[in-house]
């Protein structure tokens, strides 16, 4: 629902604050604890979690995340059972937005509509779907939208103010902008350009606009939420967990904490800035 | 399937938006949007300037050496006792195969887009060392992406590539395999968009790839009509080119689309066979979306893509060009297959016959013309397309037939 979505902007704005996104994989690196993870985000801090789709050819995504989603899919993660891991997540929370982000093509080959009416059902409330930019919006983004499913489009250094329209016209929930050109995990951002940025895609919509790429601490996120409505935070979760995994790549008992203290650690980063409440 | 609504011509593909039927389209990043639209821009611009097209023939006809030769296999039509066959022999082209004449043009179109850093993904190594040639000519800076697995079984056009210039970058990603290849060149270029034109190898990714790389292609299907009309005063009654990603077929079939006497068979790569490790996209996959557009892919039931095998790493992919996925729904091409041990003997059959080593790759095509042409009249004139040749395969060829030449 894009409500659920609306609400919790409205909140961290109330609070005078920028809002934590958190993205982790899908069945990393076993259903049952990426299940934990996702439950315990919310309590640590995060006000939006994103959860990855694995798919096995991620051409957006770095190293982390390409290896986070090949761990997911050899225990035999897929997309039916990803939405029963949110299903089981929404049975227990009824406020946190949930958004699946990943590739086209699962869904394609799941099916448009059945897919749609499935994710609703288990409490998805938005789409990050890298692969389908605003020429391709027949295909998924605008049966999402008559689902009330909110379309999160990403906004690019290379989308320019020509072209930024498109992209924000079917935009819906809050507006993705991806700090760097290049793929999850790699390089940080200039914050400067970034802010400048997100005060560029302002004056061209209302939707909060959410910055990731490259944001990896607790500083990064306070820099970032200077200026913007939001940070994402994913491959640097990812490290976290996969620096507790057993050498057959199997969770232990420091796995979902690894995970917490980061976001811990970056949601103290989000709240030490406190913006003007606007009117 | 034949039950689709037959179009008035085949060859008008594809439309404004990239589309063959449903085949095709823009599926990639955001970031890379622009770039591709631009690039779609400055085709269309090249597309419609006689300077660009002089400058192609010139460097078709001093560099590459065109027009390849259309050449009347005569023992080889003996012994199969039944179709006249014809070899268009895109192996003797510069750099020894089909893969320079798309090449050339994309990288005369860079340099005209003033773009300096070149990028490419290969699978056998003939789309990186084309490249990395063209580079070499031209002064740019030139980076291949390679399967990992590639690099090893493919160490003479390895080599080639770094005395050209060219830095070869082993991809450890994934199955380490083309399919890799080709996302750690998205990867580079979404990383790199201000100065990179990536030089794709085949008739594959978003538009306007395949009906640019068709284009370039086209050139072989062109000379063949002209070169066929010459020797025997008619155009030919049946065409045979193999396939991984398709763009020497269709380089060779797209100017006879709407010429509806003649057949067409692609011969994509069946490996083990068909119920096994296989890389025939159109006999064994559905349609999905990957690389930027949608055609028939090798997958399993959640989408996931699968590994595909062929002995010929320049067929080992497990996806298609979205114009032969529309061709094959449409039912104007016949898609056919055949194996690694099928390949191997039509290797061998032609070494012998003809004194030609053809590429692994041919090697595909020419096993179901051992199988097609004797089932034809002795006036059928049959054309294949020798696409590259062999001696890049020496090595995997003697290793299959436990002869060690190391």
């Amino acid at each position: 629902m894009i409500q659920r979505i609306e609400a919790r902007f409205e909140k961290c704005h109330a609070e005078g604050r920028a809002a934590l996104v958190t993205y982790v994989m899908a069945g990393d690196p076993d259903p049952e604890t990426s299940l934990e993870i996702l439950k315990s985000l919310p309590g640590a801090g995060a006000d939006i979690v994103e959860f990855g789709l694995p798919f096995t050819d991620p051409m957006a995504d770095g190293p982390a995340i390409q290896a986070a989603g090949l761990r997911a899919l050899k225990v035999g993660q897929d997309t039916a059972k990803t939405l029963d891991l949110i299903r089981r997540f929404r049975a227990e929370d009824a406020e946190t937005p949930v958004i699946l982000m990943g590739y086209f093509n699962p869904i394609f080959v799941y099916g448009v509509d059945r897919f749609l009416a499935d994710a609703k059902e288990a409490g998805v409330d938005g789409l990050i779907v890298v692969d389908l930019p605003p020429e391709e919006d027949d295909e998924l983004c605008l049966p999402a939208l008559r689902a009330g499913l909110a379309f999160i489009r990403l906004a690019t250094p290379t989308t320019d103010d020509k072209r930024l329209p498109a992209v924000l016209a079917n935009t819906a929930g809050f507006v993705y902008y991806v700090s760097i050109t290049g793929i999850t995990g790699a390089a940080t951002p200039d914050f400067g350009k970034v802010a400048a940025a997100v005060e560029r895609i302002k004056r061209h919509t209302s939707l909060p606009v959410v910055v990731g790429f490259g944001v990896k601490s607790g500083a990064h996120a306070a820099a970032v939420a200077q200026g913007a409505d939001g940070i994402v935070v994913g491959s640097a979760l990812i490290d976290a967990l996969k620096g507790t995994l057993d050498d057959q790549d199997r969770a232990t008992s420091r796995t979902v904490e690894a995970v917490t203290t980061l976001v811990r650690e970056l949601s103290q980063g989000v709240r030490s800035v406190t913006k003007r409440a606007a009117a | 399937m034949s039950a689709q609504a037959q179009p008035n011509s085949f060859r008008t593909g594809p439309d404004e938006r990239g589309h063959f039927g449903q085949f095709g389209g823009r599926f990639v990043a955001e970031t890379l949007m622009p770039n591709i639209l631009e690039l779609e821009k400055a085709y269309d611009e090249a597309k419609n300037d006689p300077a660009f097209h002089a400058e192609m023939a010139y460097f078709s006809t001093h560099y590459i050496g065109r027009p390849s030769p259309l050449y009347f296999a005569e023992r080889m039509t003996e012994h199969l006792g039944g179709a006249k066959i014809y070899f268009k022999r895109e192996e003797l082209n510069h750099t020894g195969a089909h893969k320079v004449n798309n090449v050339l043009g994309q990288i005369l179109l860079a340099r005209r887009m003033g773009k300096k850093r070149i990028i490419a993904e290969t699978g056998a190594g003939q789309h990186g060392v084309a490249t990395a040639t063209l580079c070499a000519r031209f002064g740019l800076e030139c980076i291949v992406y390679m399967g990992a697995v590639d690099v090893e079984r493919q160490k003479p056009n390895v080599f080639r590539m770094n005395m050209l210039g060219a830095k070869v970058v082993p991809v450890q990603s994934g199955t380490r395999t083309l399919k890799d290849a080709m996302n750690e060149a998205l990867r580079d270029w979404v990383t790199n968009v201000a100065d990179t034109f990536y030089c794709i190898g085949t008739v594959a990714g978003p538009h306007p790839y395949p009906a640019m790389v068709r284009d370039f292609q086209a050139v072989i299907g062109e000379e063949t009509r002209k070169q066929m009309m010459e020797a025997e005063g008619r155009l030919p009654d049946s065409l045979v080119a193999c396939i991984g990603g398709g763009s020497n077929a269709i380089g060779l079939f797209h100017p006879f689309l709407d010429d509806k006497d003649v057949e067409i068979y692609g011969i994509e790569a069946a490996g083990h066979g068909l119920s096994n490790l296989h890389a025939a996209s159109l006999s064994g996959g559905r349609p999905g979306v990957l690389h930027g557009n949608r055609t028939y892919l090798l997958m399993n039931e959640d989408g996931q893509i699968a590994d595909a095998h062929s002995i010929s790493a320049g067929l080992d992919y497990p996806g298609i060009g979205p114009e032969h996925a529309w061709l094959h729904e449409m039912g104007r091409v016949q898609y056919i297959s055949a194996t690694d041990d099928e390949a191997l003997e039509a290797f061998q059959l032609c070494s012998k016959l003809e004194g030609i080593l053809p590429a692994l790759e041919p090697s595909h095509a020419l096993a179901k013309v051992m199988e097609l042409a004797p089932q034809k009249s002795k006036d059928h004139l049959m054309v294949v397309n020798i696409s590259g040749r062999g001696d890049k395969d020496l090595f995997t060829i003697a290793e299959h037939l436990k002869q060690d030449i190391a």
